[in-house]
Formats: structure tokens, C-alpha cells, sequence
């Protein structure tokens, strides 16, 4: 029958199934194949939720208090509808950053702060340790009690018991040999353990079906169905009081702070954060679980309060402890197998809570409170160690033992003083201490290291002087008067009603003091205090995280140098080398890179290495680590600023703007001043044609005017006829000098002119050209006097050019010489590094008005309009151009009535352009 | 987000229509003797309202999916 081998045997085999299927589930996901990507295994792996306190203490609480026991429950029906939100965030957060515990969450929001994770991880093993001990009392509980079937006997006091008979003990160690070799197989950068999850949600199946079982076998096999029970239940008045809520005082305050504190703890517990956090495959597998795990925790409830009433009945005053109804039911009418199906249930229950829980814990110990320490010894040179992986591997391991040990001995000094439930609300109470810093640490920005280290101080502190202290207190660790006096007589210290508040239950009362507590000093310390360069950018990255995921890269606060050899070698001994250089190459391949050589040691690379380290050992120890690899320089202020400040994407983005619009602006400009030009040119080409026209129409109207008197009249006489013709040639000759001067400044203006740039004597060049204009001078009666330097300066430049120039400037002085006293006088002297050719006449002179004028295209001095042109008002133009061409300057020195001096100077060194020049071939010649 | 913000509204809703419903003073209109279909009325009251919680809660959910 049920003899104790029997039962051991079945718990075993029940152990080895879950290995087997954790075995199974890891390999698929090595495979690639996870048996756990789906919504309905994350929904059921959330159903770790529900314990020993779930499987055999809501009977027992609902036996005490009725309805009582369901707020646990609504609290997180309530809260998931919050996930959509909330969860959701925290897991965006810490796939982005890598966190793998509640503690590393915390300590990474407020700037890695080592300090705040060891805090947070202390309270989570001390807050948990109950809850821990609670799973060990109900399993141990229950197979003490199996062990006496078919009769029923509760179990005899255990501290009655010297330990090593305790089968508590034997079964935390087989729970923490077991963990060990769930948890701590190896260590993986992501800190998921894919097996594990599957073998979560199959005991979450198991303990439902279990549940489902006695709770409908005690409805329709003992009872008449749920209005058979309720009916009976009516006859009884104590009964029937469980069916509503008593009407004594605060009793809404315990179902209100009940249901708050679960909604709370659904998401604080350190197991559910491993669960629904860090073990959470795809984001999206929230949306269905977000209504298939209200739909668990209703479906295992539906049988609580009959069970509750039928065991009540069944048992009526016989001592048998409503706690253990949902075994001692099935056993108290001989249903050996479905007795033993509840074992397991229960079994499944508690072993699915504790090897989640500790291995959660673990990883905080591990991360948050034991490589801290270690880190900081130098003498212990942690991060000189080739291969650190097996030291973490045993620092959890330790840890796990630690945690079962701590839980046993909890059992065995305070097991007996509390129910389950009452018991696990004490584990509730502490872990909702983590929702301040959490839900402030998400969505405020404000929220400061200081105030989140006051406020869990606080809020801890009150917990375990309203709470704990007084559970010891009741377990006889400290006197009785400590509960019923206060400490030193004070009536208004009295940890269970504090400063006088009366009226709430130990658990509402708790809460209440410890969250004003927490949530004061967290924001009062917060808004008092700055936060850190460090952590406000951390609070940024945090709050913003849907921001910085989603279109922008992330936020890269790192300057430094690092190599990534040294990165892959310090990943290595944490990861163990192979591992880190797969993930090294993956990496490299993300970025598109062919091997790891190409990888720049960048921000990137160093932001890589550290979440990588992150996930083995935790944010806060990374960073230090990470930071002794790499040189890093601390971020600049500004830099900082500029990522944190709320505004700085919009910021960037108007700053962006603004510079693409004075770009703009000055493209704009540019093209209103390349528009002028144009239009000014256009202008100019109109004014010219025009001027041109003019110029050409002038000569050809006199050329036509004469030819048609001409071949008018025949008789005309002979002299008048000569002269006649002689204008109409001058005319021609006129035109043809107009057109061909035309041609020449074109050609020189589009720099196509040809040049043939040689040694000249000046003297020679100066008097060529005086003699060329000698006939013009003997024609006029006009003088001309040369004063020439005696050696003849050398000059470079174009000979027929430079006689272009000297012809045209005597032939104009001769021009506008009075004849007879007209006097002409060439001379030509060295100036610094120049020479200096002045042409004097002794004319009407040019008012200084038309000293610039007169060096433009057509325009002549004098009266244009009356006075028969003396030129083609092109020769000044091209004289200048051609100087220029030279690297000299023309311009003229005259007043009016004072004669003219039209001067030049030309560099004794050739300038680059007229070297240049012969080399390009022009298209057409010269004249 | 701006695919899932009205699922998020609208669950939102559905939490702030369930803790008014599930506590204090709704729930004391249902804290008196009385029955529906042989079962008390209190506790008809919570298994229905969660019942409608989660029913609103998975129409939600699914719909956005569809």
C-alpha cells in the first residue's frame, strides 16, 4: 500500500520526470527548436505564482476565513491587465540591458549602483526565507502525513524531533541538490534556462489537474455538487459566515491591502521576475498570457471554498488542521491513488516555487552581494583569473544551499506558530517593498539612488519590526512583551500597532506603515537630492527605453580606448572562452562584419562586452570590471546632458533642422547672388548688342547715306565724287577696325586669345610703335618725345600685344591733341621690381568722373551724340585687358585742361598666367 | 506603440473597472445572505465578475491580434 518507499519512490520518479523534461527542453533550445516559445508555456510557467500556499493554504485560510483567501488571487487578475503597461516595459528594459534578477533591475536603473543591489538582495533572501519555509513545511507536512495512511495524523511538533530525524531537513536537500542541478548546469550570458521553464509550466499543469481532481471528487463524489455543499454549509451559522465577509471592523481594509499587496507581489516576487521577465522568450507572448493566467489562478480556485466547507463538515472538531484537507479528504475516504495524486500536486507545487525561487535568489547572492565583495578584494585578483565561470558556478551553488538552509531553520523555529497563508504574506510584505523603487525607477525620471537606498531601508525596516521581529516574537525567539508592552514599555512602539493604529490586521498594518515609510523617504530623499551623472543617465535609458529601442540606437555615454582582445578575454573567463567567442563572432556578424578582426573596439563593442557580463554576473559588477579592461574616460557632462535631458532628441533634431536651414539659407543666397549676376550679365549682353548695333549701324548708315547719293547722281562732279568715296572707305575701314576689335576683346575676355610671351627690349617695342604712329603724328602737326631709359629694360611679354597696347594709347593721345602745339611725350622708367611707361599729351584732359568710364567697352569721353566719334571706344578695353594679362595695370592721371597721362606698369617677373598662356592653343588668330 | 494603444487603454479600463468592482463599497452590496442557483451570492458575484474580467481581457487580446 502506501508504505513509505512507495512514497519516496513516486516523489523521485515525479523529480525525474521534471529532469527529464528540463533535459529535453534545454536540448531543443540548443537545437534552436524551443519547446517554450509559446504563449501557452509562458502563461503556465506564470502559474509558478501558485505554491503549497495556493495548493493546501487556501483551503486553510478559507476554512478561517471565508472568502478571505481569493484577493490573493484577484490582486493579480488585476494587476496583468496592468501588463500591457508595465511588464512589458520591464521586460524591454531588461532584454535591452541584459538583466537577469530584480536586484541587478534595481541596482542598473540607479546608476549600477552596487550598494542598492546587495540591499535589494538582502531583503529579498530574508523577505523570502518564510515563504521558502512554508513550501518546506507543507511538503514535509504532507508526506509525514501520506506516511500514516490510511490513518489520519497531523504532524507531531517538529522541533519535538532532533533534526536529523527531520525529513524537513532531508527534503530541503534533496530540493537544493535538485536546484543545483536545474539551475546551475552551466552559466549562460542571458541567465535563461529554457528546460527549466518547461518544467515549470508542466508541474503548473500537474498541480492544477491534482487540484482539479480532489476539488471536484470532494464536490461530486462526497457532496451533492456546489448547491449540496453551500445548502449544508447553510445549517451551520459558523459556516455560513465563511460565505460572506464578516462584518467585523477592517475587514475591507484586510481585502483591499490583500488584493494591493498581490498585485504588488505577482511582479516582485524574485521567482515571477524570473519567470515573466528574464525567462520571457518573445515580448508578445504577454498578450495571451495576460488572460490565460487569470484564467489559471480562477480555474484552481473554483474548488477552494468547498473543499474548504466539506473538510470543515467532514472533520468536524476532530483536530485535523484545515490546511492539509485538500490530502486528508481524499485519504479520509480511502482514495489511495487520488491521495497520492494530491501528494504530487502539492509536491509539484512547492517543488516548482522552490527551485524557481532559489535559483532567482541565487543569481542575486551571486551577482549583487558575493562578486561585489570579491571584486573588491585585490589579493583575491578576480579579474586576472583565466576561468571565473567555475567559481560562479559554485558561488551559486553555495548560494541555493545557503538559501534552503536559512528556510529549514526558519521552519523549524517559526513553522509551527503560523498557517501557510499568514506565513507567506509575511515574504508578500517584503517584496512589495521593491515597487516604489521599480514603478519610480520606469516611469520618473526624478527617482534618485539616495532616495531609492533610503526607501527600501525604510520600507524594509518597518517591515521587519511590524512583521518579522513580531513572528519571532509569537515563535517564542523573543519575549511576549515585546508584542504586548512595546519595546521599552512604550505602548505607542507596539510593532503590531504602531503609534497607536489599531484595528487593521498585522498585514494591512505593515503595509501600510512600511509603504508610507517608503514611498516618503524614496521621494522626499529623490526631490531633496541630485541624481549622479551616472544615474540620471542610466534613468533615461530606463524610462525612455521604448524610445531607444525603437528607431535610435541606443544612447553610447563611452569614451575610451579598449581592444577587443582584452574584451573577449575578460568575457572568456566568465563565459569560458569558447562560449565568449561565439557570441563575439555573432556579434561581429550582426554588425556585418566578416571576422572579429574587422570589429572596431567602439562604444558599441565595450556596451556589448558589459551586458554580455551582465547576464553572468550581474550590471553593477560588469561595469567595474568592464571598466578595468577598458580605458575609459568618464563622459563629459555636456555629453551626458545631452542624452538625458527629456527634450535632447528634439533638441538634436531642431538643432539638426536649424543647420540644414542656414545651409539652406546660404544656398539661397548664393543663388539670389549667382541670379544678380546673371541678371546683370544678361543686362550687360543686352546694353552691349544694343551698343553694339549702335555702333556698327553708325558707320554703315554713312557708308549707305554716301553709296546712294552716289549711284543717284551719275553727273555728280568728279572732286565731290572722290570725296565722297574717300568717306565711304574710311567708313568701311572704321567698320572693319569696329569688327575686328570686337573680335579681339572676345577673344581675350574668353581667354582664348593666343599669346607668345618673349623676351622684349622695351625701348625697341616703345619705339617700333612710334614709329608706326609716325604718319598720324606728321598728319596733325603733334610732337612726339621719347625719354627712354639708357639700357633697354628686358621684359617678358607679347610683342605685337605690347605694340597694340603703346599704338593705341599714342594714336589716342594724338587724337585729342590740339594740332600744331600738341605734344606727345613717351617715357619709360624702372620702378620697384617694374617698369613704368607714360604717355603724356597735353589735350583737353578727362574729368576725373570718367577716369573709370573710359576703360569701358564703347564708352568714348565727350559728347557722343553731337561730336562725330574719334574711335571705336574699344581700344582703351582692350589695352587694359591685355596690361592685365601681363600682371600689370592701366589706368590714366588727368584733370581737364590739363593734358592726359595715361601710364602702365609691368612686372619685370612674368607672372604664371602669361607663361601659361602660349601653351593653350585658341582656336582663330589674332587680327 | 501606437499599433497596441488602445489595447493598452483599453485594458487599462478593465483594471480600473475590476478593483472598483472587486472592493469596497461595490463588493458590500453583495456581502448579505442570499443565493443564485444554490450558491451564495458573494461568492457568485466574485467568480462572476472575474469570469467577465478575464472574458473582457481575451476579447481584447485577441481582437488586436485579428
Amino acid at each position: 500500500m502506501l508504505q513509505g518507499s512507495v512514497i519516496v519512490l513516486v516523489s523521485f520518479a515525479y523529480l525525474g520526470v521534471l529532469f527529464a523534461i528540463a533535459y529535453y527542453g534545454d536540448k531543443r533550445s540548443e537545437a534552436g527548436r524551443s519547446i517554450i516559445a509559446n504563449p501557452y508555456i509562458y502563461a503556465f510557467s506564470l502559474a509558478v505564482y501558485c505554491t503549497t500556499w495556493t495548493f493546501y493554504g487556501s483551503v486553510g485560510r478559507a476554512a478561517s476565513s471565508g472568502i478571505g483567501f481569493l484577493p490573493v488571487y484577484l490582486g493579480p487578475t488585476l494587476a496583468v491587465a496592468l501588463w500591457w503597461y508595465v511588464m512589458r516595459k520591464i521586460i524591454r528594459i531588461s532584454k535591452t540591458y541584459r538583466i537577469t534578477s530584480i536586484a541587478d533591475f534595481i541596482a542598473s536603473r540607479y546608476g549600477k549602483s552596487q550598494a542598492l543591489g546587495g540591499l535589494v538582495t538582502v531583503i529579498a533572501v530574508i523577505g523570502v526565507v518564510p515563504y521558502i519555509s512554508l513550501q518546506l513545511k507543507a511538503i514535509s507536512g504532507s508526506f509525514a502525513i501520506l506516511l500514516h495512511y490510511p490513518d489520519i495524523v497531523m504532524p507531531a511538533k517538529v522541533v519535538a524531533r532532533p533534526f536529523f530525524q527531520d525529513t524537513a531537513l532531508y527534503i530541503a536537500m534533496t530540493l537544493a541538490a535538485f536546484t543545483i542541478l536545474f539551475g546551475t548546469r552551466h552559466l549562460d550570458a542571458t541567465e535563461r534556462h529554457e528546460g527549466l521553464v518547461a518544467a515549470i509550466a508542466f508541474e503548473s499543469v500537474v498541480k492544477l489537474l491534482a487540484f482539479l481532481a480532489v476539488g471536484a471528487f470532494v464536490t461530486f463524489g462526497i457532496y451533492g455538487g456546489f448547491a449540496d455543499i453551500f445548502q449544508r454549509a447553510e445549517e451551520s451559522p459558523r459556516l455560513q459566515a465563511l460565505t460572506t465577509l464578516s462584518n467585523a471592523g477592517g475587514s475591507y481594509a484586510t481585502w483591499s491591502f490583500l488584493t494591493f499587496v498581490s498585485m504588488l507581489s505577482i511582479m516582485m516576487l524574485p521567482r515571477q521576475f524570473q519567470i515573466s521577465v528574464v525567462e520571457n522568450v518573445d515580448e508578445n507572448h504577454l498578450g495571451k498570457a495576460i488572460w490565460l493566467f487569470p484564467l489559471y489562478l480562477l480555474l484552481i480556485n473554483i474548488f477552494v471554498l468547498p473543499v474548504a466547507l466539506g473538510g470543515l463538515m467532514l472533520f468536524d472538531a476532530r483536530g485535523v488542521d484545515a490546511d492539509t484537507f485538500v490530502l486528508t479528504l481524499p485519504m479520509a475516504q480511502r482514495k489511495e491513488a487520488l491521495a497520492l495524486f494530491a501528494y504530487v500536486g502539492g509536491l509539484s507545487a512547492g517543488t516548482g516555487m522552490v527551485i524557481v525561487e532559489t535559483i532567482a535568489l541565487s543569481t542575486m547572492v551571486c551577482n549583487d552581494l558575493v562578486m561585489p565583495v570579491l571584486l573588491r578584494q585585490r589579493w583575491f585578483r578576480l579579474n586576472e583569473r583565466r576561468d571565473a565561470s567555475a567559481l560562479l558556478l559554485s558561488i551559486r551553488r553555495g548560494a541555493i544551499t545557503g538559501i534552503l538552509l536559512l528556510g529549514y531553520v526558519h521552519f523549524r523555529a517559526a513553522g509551527e506558530a503560523y498557517a501557510l497563508v499568514a506565513t507567506g504574506l509575511i515574504s508578500f510584505a517584503a517584496v512589495a517593498q521593491f515597487a516604489p523603487a521599480i514603478f519610480g525607477g520606469i516611469y520618473w525620471k526624478g527617482g534618485t539612488r539616495a532616495g531609492a537606498i533610503a526607501g527600501l531601508s525604510a520600507g524594509f525596516a518597518v517591515w521587519a519590526y511590524t512583521l518579522l521581529l513580531p513572528s519571532f516574537a509569537k515563535s517564542g525567539w523573543l519575549p511576549a512583551e515585546f508584542l504586548t508592552g512595546g519595546p521599552l514599555g512604550s505602548a505607542l512602539l507596539k510593532p503590531q500597532e504602531l503609534f497607536g493604529l489599531a484595528g487593521l490586521d498585522e498585514i494591512s498594518h505593515c503595509l501600510f506603515w512600511s509603504m508610507l515609510a517608503n514611498i516618503g523617504t524614496y521621494v522626499g530623499v529623490s526631490l531633496s537630492g541630485r541624481a549622479g551623472v551616472a544615474e540620471a543617465s542610466q534613468a533615461s535609458l530606463f524610462v525612455d527605453v521604448f524610445r531607444h529601442t525603437q528607431g535610435f540606437e541606443r544612447a553610447r555615454i563611452w569614451r575610451g580606448s579598449a581592444s577587443v582582445q582584452d574584451l573577449l578575454r575578460l568575457i572568456g573567463r566568465f563565459l569560458g572562452p569558447d562560449r565568449a567567442h561565439e557570441a563575439f563572432v555573432a556579434y561581429a556578424r550582426r554588425r556585418g562584419l566578416g571576422s572579429l578582426d574587422d570589429v572596431p573596439a567602439d562604444a558599441d563593442l565595450v556596451q556589448f562586452a558589459e551586458t554580455q557580463l551582465a547576464g553572468a554576473i550581474g550590471g553593477a559588477s560588469a561595469r567595474v570590471l568592464v571598466a578595468s579592461a577598458v580605458h575609459e574616460e568618464p563622459p563629459g557632462l555636456d555629453e551626458v546632458m545631452d542624452i538625458l535631458d527629456e527634450a535632447s532628441q528634439v533638441r538634436a533634431y531642431s538643432r539638426e533642422l536649424e543647420q540644414k536651414s542656414r545651409e539652406l539659407e546660404a544656398a539661397t543666397a548664393e543663388l539670389r547672388a549667382a541670379n544678380t549676376l546673371l541678371e546683370e550679365l544678361d543686362r550687360m549682353k543686352d546694353d552691349f548688342i544694343s551698343t553694339v548695333t549702335h555702333e556698327l549701324r553708325t558707320p554703315l548708315t554713312s557708308i549707305r547715306a554716301f553709296t546712294e547719293i552716289l549711284l543717284d547722281d551719275p553727273h555728280m562732279h568728279p572732286a565731290e565724287r572722290k570725296r565722297f568715296l574717300g568717306i565711304t572707305v574710311k567708313e568701311t575701314e572704321r567698320l572693319t577696325r569696329l569688327i575686328n576689335q570686337m573680335l579681339d576683346l572676345a577673344k581675350i575676355e574668353s581667354r582664348s586669345a593666343e599669346w607668345h610671351t618673349t623676351e622684349l627690349d622695351l625701348n625697341e617695342v616703345i619705339r617700333e610703335s612710334a614709329e608706326a604712329t609716325s604718319q598720324l603724328f606728321r598728319d596733325r602737326n603733334v610732337a612726339l618725345a621719347l625719354a627712354l631709359p639708357q639700357s633697354g629694360p628686358r621684359i617678358m611679354a607679347d610683342r605685337d600685344r605690347l605694340m597694340q597696347v603703346l599704338i593705341n594709347l599714342l594714336s589716342n593721345a594724338v587724337k585729342f591733341c590740339p594740332p600744331r602745339e600738341g605734344r606727345v611725350e613717351i617715357r619709360c622708367s624702372a620702378v620697384e621690381g617694374a617698369l613704368r611707361v607714360d604717355v603724356q599729351d597735353n589735350g583737353p584732359g578727362i574729368s576725373p568722373s570718367d577716369h573709370q568710364t573710359i576703360f569701358e567697352k564703347f564708352r568714348q569721353v565727350g559728347d557722343t551724340l553731337t561730336g562725330k566719334p574719334q574711335g571705336t571706344g574699344l581700344g582703351l578695353p582692350i589695352s587694359r585687358r591685355i596690361v592685365e594679362h601681363f600682371g600689370g595695370r592701366l589706368w590714366v592721371e588727368s584733370d581737364v585742361g590739363r593734358g592726359a597721362t595715361f601710364s602702365f606698369v609691368l612686372p619685370l617677373e612674368a607672372p604664371a598666367a602669361a607663361g601659361g598662356e602660349p601653351a593653350r592653343k585658341a582656336a582663330g588668330t589674332v587680327e | 506603440m501606437k499599433r497596441s494603444g488602445m489595447t493598452g487603454q483599453r485594458l487599462a479600463a478593465i483594471f480600473l473597472m475590476g478593483w472598483l468592482l472587486l472592493d469596497y463599497p461595490i463588493l458590500s452590496l453583495f456581502t448579505r445572505s442570499g443565493e443564485i442557483a444554490g450558491i451564495p451570492l458573494l461568492y457568485a458575484y466574485l467568480f462572476g465578475v472575474w469570469v467577465l474580467l478575464i472574458a473582457l481581457m481575451a476579447l481584447v487580446i485577441e481582437r488586436m491580434r485579428n
